[in-house]
């Protein structure tokens, strides 16, 4: 297995706040890893950091070998908080749009998933509710063959059933060459589906297990541990 | 059978518990092939990696093996899949028995509660 980021010494300061301090933790290829703190924690600057979008104030961050930049957007399929696709466009335009952006999209497969969730290739973003954008953008995402998935709270806005085929899409996308990050408050709800757990607390990595670890040694699950570790 | 998962306890174990339940209750008879660790996964909802883990504990126990090019396959040794049956259902006898000697019953009460339960079904 090989290293697929690594994070070290990482720090990201906006003004005097400094929002990340002193990160260092790595992720291997084939693994489903949950980024889980409070609100405030740091969860979206770090995804922003691996993903290019911030540069860091100190120390590196490696994706497959490569800084984040044009090597790196090749193969990191990024979810972003909140969308940035033009409301105007219909949903079919954004996959042609997405066939054009990136070599390894798969349109047929991006399709096919819209039609299992019931969304019209015709609907412009515009007509469609905030929960059914979301399911829109996480295909998207999802229906690249990439090597790093980003997933900034890909299952906040959306119902229960569609938050169990959102989980089992990546269930199902599972590849030993790849691996997902995702950030998110519903840990209940997605830590079946996780090999590992990095808990950030105030920019800082607070805790890294796997989460069988946790349930072995402390008799709990990840849920009940993130509730007393970061008890308000 | 649906897949009943308790989050308080190691996912792989309670898969490994469930997958040993329908191969010794023959709901995957002898010899016949398992599904994919990835299909398995789904249907579970769990980390493929988890469902891994699992399958990898159930070959050590020696109830599924596997074919290098076709994939896993429960156990053809019908002696062996007896034999982990025969063990659940003495751990199951033994749990009972603590439960009831938590209650204050000794052996001999929970021997004539039991042929009470049994007449008493017959009426």
């Amino acid at each position: 297995m090989s290293m697929l980021l690594q994070c070290s010494g990482l720090s990201k300061r906006f003004g005097s706040k400094e929002a990340l301090s002193g990160i260092n933790f790595s992720v291997e290829s084939g693994r489903i890893v949950g980024l889980l703190g409070p609100n405030g924690s740091g969860k979206t600057t770090l995804i922003k950091l691996i993903s290019g979008l911030l540069v860091p104030t100190t120390g590196s961050i490696l994706v497959d070998g490569h800084a984040p930049g044009m090597d790196t957007k090749k193969i990191v399929s990024y979810l972003p908080e909140r969308t940035y696709l033009n409301d105007w466009m219909r949903a079919r335009d954004i996959i042609g749009f997405f066939q054009d952006f990136y070599a390894d999209f798969d349109a047929a497969k991006a399709r096919d998933m819209l039609a299992r969730l019931q969304i019209d290739p015709a609907d412009r973003l515009k007509s469609m509710s905030k929960g059914t954008k979301e399911k829109v953008q996480l295909i998207l995402v999802m229906s690249r063959n990439a090597r790093l998935y980003l997933l900034d709270e890909p299952i906040g806005g959306v119902d229960p059933a569609a938050r169990d085929y959102i989980l089992n899409t990546i269930i199902t996308n599972y590849s030993p060459d790849a691996s997902v990050i995702l950030s998110t408050h519903l840990i209940a709800d997605v830590e079946k589906v996780l090999d590992d757990i990095v808990f950030l607390s105030n920019g800082q990595v607070a805790m890294t297990a796997a989460v069988d670890d946790i349930r072995e040694n402390q008799g709990k699950s990840v849920d009940a541990l993130f509730r007393e570790v970061f008890q308000c | 059978m649906a897949w009943v998962l308790n989050p308080d306890r190691p996912i792989y174990l309670q898969l490994v518990e469930h997958i040993r339940l329908q191969i010794v209750s023959g709901h995957y008879p002898p010899g016949s092939r398992l599904p994919s660790v990835r299909d398995l996964a789904g249907e579970a909802a769990v980390n493929p990696n988890t469902m891994q883990k699992a399958l990898g504990e159930l070959e050590r126990l020696e109830l599924l093996y596997t074919q290098r090019t076709s994939g896993r396959y429960i156990t053809e040794d019908v002696q062996r899949i007896a034999q982990v049956k025969q063990d659940l259902a003495y751990q199951q006898i033994h749990d009972f028995f603590v439960q009831m000697e938590r209650l204050g019953y000794g052996k001999d009460d929970c021997f004539r509660l039991m042929e009470a339960v049994i007449e008493g079904g017959k009426q």
